[in-house]
């Protein structure tokens, strides 16, 4: 806790005012490097928050891995329904939070569940509720950043969508084919191996070979690990390389504790030997652990900010101001979309502004109104 | 079957630590990579050693040259000039990029009414300018930020009690930015004078309702607030700068060498410069940059937002003048 103590000291040196102190040695420092420091301090006080989806189909182990990941039950009291039950199910969304602390630093996290994907005998369009669900919350955060008090926005975005592909076929699906090209363009996929403990180690590479030919020749964008720069070092760049290598993660979770090797470990038990969800050489799961939490969450959160959720918004605004140019326009029958491409003349710029301005103000209006009714 | 088992829960040392607390270290990494910004203006007559205590403070040039001209005529400029000077600075791995704002001609006119106004101006306009990028359609990954984030006003040490130019200046724009009053060329009061200055100053901020920074009522919580009172106690922090190195007891320091004696700038027993310092740089930097993007834009944000409710495409890039002189009459 160097920055704390930093902060301690300066402020003892605030405190007694008259003391001398030995400030020689640092002649040539400015003292902004304590600037990360600052920042530092101030987020542990804040805390963080993280949205993370999980998707596929029943009985994949996704809970089970949630819970692994984060060493919580967050389903204690889920009860499982049977064949007949799900017949008449729709893809619901259920969300789930829990506040993790450690070390002293606080994260709200925010699990997205999706049961009933994947599992009805007719699954057409069995993403269009979790496709809505992420852009509702776009749209919400999208209202909230352009109103008038911006003070405390709720940050509900989707950061991750972890994917589960089941283990048992010869790679994509045409469910998971079209499931991921709906969402990669609102969301980070992960795809993962469920259950990889069926599999062999020469099988589990071929699946994965497999899974990552289809993922390319079919288009789909799953989750870039940003690259790595030129000035790290031998040994993160190496794990970097590891890391891109092995996706899709092949993941085995686990509720329960067992002896192995002397030690108690998070595992399953077989009569044939004890799989390990922590050991590296049984499954990925530590891999996908550091890469989720350790050393690419905050780039997820990232990458939603900058990439998805600006596409929605850039989206949005078209929509609305080609919305409102129809309205305005009764006698041409087609929407005329303004030209966003750079030699767009400066008379459109302006007039979309225009509209979009208006379109904004409404919804402020809108929105003053009923921050209003609510002071009231 | 996977899933549903209520199992024992693993606990103890490493094997229940997820690891979220790495997610400091990431963030750390990207603000590195990033580097930060930081906008400051420096407000006060000419002569009271603006330019040299922004040299001080940062120990380089950063100020703006000052060419040697040799009537008032010429070197004072008829209205208030806005100079604004960047310059990308490191220090162990951490990049900056400082932009200091100097503003010549500021209370040097026999008429200074209105002198604050270009001031104004210059301050909305950031804001502006801010806004248009937040609100464009394709917006850029990291807006960059020209904001003035903190704005040093230099009162001169007459010892006695504030100008009506200072109370004016400090009122008005104690709204829209963080202001820092500093004592200037403090070695010309002594320690009794320097504190009943001070408790002079302190009085007539609070008689005028001048919040300057660190405001009262964007103390988070009780740590900020102790921390922030023994601040408040001490400001405007009597400072002296100087770009020029002395020997004193063997070693070589900052100073301004008379015949009595030589006044070490980063003494705290001479001068409060050091505080001045901490408070600026080391400890809330960050925070004096917060309550800039939360507090003062988004007020100005609130109040762009309202205007063009009334006036609809009022919002136009090229439109914006109109609107700005509506504003700046108001002040």
């Amino acid at each position: 806790m160097d920055a704390i103590m930093l902060q301690e000291k300066l402020v003892e040196r605030l405190l007694c005012p008259r003391v001398r102190t030995a400030r020689q040695k640092e002649k040539q420092y400015v003292g902004f490097a304590t600037l990360p420091n600052q920042v530092h301090r101030k987020s542990v006080k804040k805390g963080f928050d993280f949205t993370l989806m999980v998707a596929g189909e029943s009985g994949m182990g996704k809970s089970t891995l949630v819970n692994s990941l984060f060493l919580t039950d967050l389903y204690k009291d889920r009860k499982l329904l049977n064949a007949e039950e799900r017949i008449n199910q729709t893809v619901e969304i259920i969300k789930h939070t829990v506040d993790i602390e450690e070390k002293g630093v606080k994260l709200k996290l925010t699990i997205v569940d999706t049961p009933g994907f994947g599992d009805a005998v007719n699954n057409n369009e069995c993403w269009k509720p979790i496709t809505d669900y992420i852009d509702q919350q776009f749209e919400q955060y999208f209202r909230d950043e352009s109103g008038l008090n911006r003070k405390n926005i709720q940050d509900n975005r989707v950061h991750c969508c972890l994917y589960f592909i089941p283990p048992f076929g010869h790679g994509l699906r045409p469910v998971d084919v079209e499931f991921m090209k709906a969402l990669h363009e609102k969301v980070n996929i992960i795809p993962l191996i469920a259950k990889a403990d069926c599999l062999t180690p020469n099988e589990i590479k071929k699946l994965k070979d497999r899974i990552r030919e289809e993922i390319d020749k079919f288009g789909i964008k799953v989750y870039q690990f940003p690259e790595c720069d030129s000035d790290e070092d031998e040994e993160f760049k190496q794990l970097d390389k590891e890391l891109k290598e092995c996706t899709p993660f092949a993941v085995i979770g686990s509720n329960t504790v067992v002896e192995a090797r002397g030690q108690r470990v998070r595992g399953r038990l077989y009569p044939w030997g004890i799989v390990e969800v922590e050991n590296q050489s049984h499954c990925d799961f530590v891999k996908l652990r550091n890469m989720l939490i350790r050393s690419h969450m905050h780039d997820l959160k990232d990458v939603t900010c900058d990439v998805h959720y600006e596409n929605y918004r850039a989206q949005c605004i078209q929509e609305m101001t080609s919305k409102l140019a129809q309205d305005n326009r009764m006698e041409s029958p087609i929407p005329i979309l303004p030209l966003s491409t750079p030699d767009a003349d400066t008379e459109k710029l302006i007039k979309m502004k225009d509209e979009e301005l208006k379109r904004m103000q409404e919804m402020l209006n809108k929105m003053q109104q009923q921050m209003h009714d609510k002071d009231q | 079957m996977h899933g549903s088992k209520d199992g024992e829960k693993s606990h103890g040392g490493d094997f229940s630590y997820v690891g979220i607390d790495a997610i400091l270290e990431q963030m750390r990494r990207k603000a590195m990579k990033q580097g930060f910004e930081l906008n400051l203006m420096v407000v006060g007559q000419s002569g009271l050693g603006k330019s040299t205590l922004m040299n001080t403070l940062f120990k380089s040039k950063v100020s703006r040259n000052k060419s040697v001209q040799s009537n008032p005529e010429e070197r004072i400029p008829k209205t208030v000039e806005i100079k604004s000077i960047s310059h990308d600075i490191e220090e162990k791995g951490v990049r900056m990029k400082l932009t200091v704002i100097d503003t010549p001609g500021f209370g040097d006119q026999i008429n200074n009414e209105n002198c604050w106004q270009p001031i104004m101006k210059f301050i909305n306009d950031q804001y502006e300018a801010y806004l248009q990028e937040e609100i464009n359609i394709n917006r850029k990954k990291r807006i960059p930020d020209s904001r003035v984030h903190c704005c040093i006003y230099f009162i001169p040490p007459t010892g006695h009690c504030l100008r009506p130019l200072d109370v004016e200046f400090m009122r008005r724009l104690s709204k829209v930015v963080n202001i820092v009053p500093v004592i200037a060329k403090a070695d010309t009061l002594t320690l009794e004078e320097r504190d009943s200055f001070k408790q002079t100053i302190r009085e007539e901020l609070r008689a005028n309702g001048i919040d300057v920074y660190p405001q009262k009522e964007f103390d988070e919580d009780a740590e900020d607030r102790m921390i922030n009172d023994k601040i408040r106690e001490m400001i405007p922090f009597a400072v002296v700068g100087s770009d020029q190195e002395y020997q004193v007891n063997g070693k070589r320091l900052l100073g301004r060498k008379t015949k009595w004696g030589t006044i070490e700038v980063e003494n705290i027993a001479h001068c409060e410069f050091a505080y001045l310092r901490d408070l600026l740089i080391r400890t809330h930097m960050q925070n004096i940059k917060d309550i800039t993007g939360s507090i003062h834009y988004e007020t100005y944000r609130v109040r762009r937002l309202n205007e063009s409710n009334g006036h609809p495409g009022a919002l136009q890039a090229n439109g914006v003048a109109a609107q700005h002189e509506a504003l700046s009459h108001e002040m």
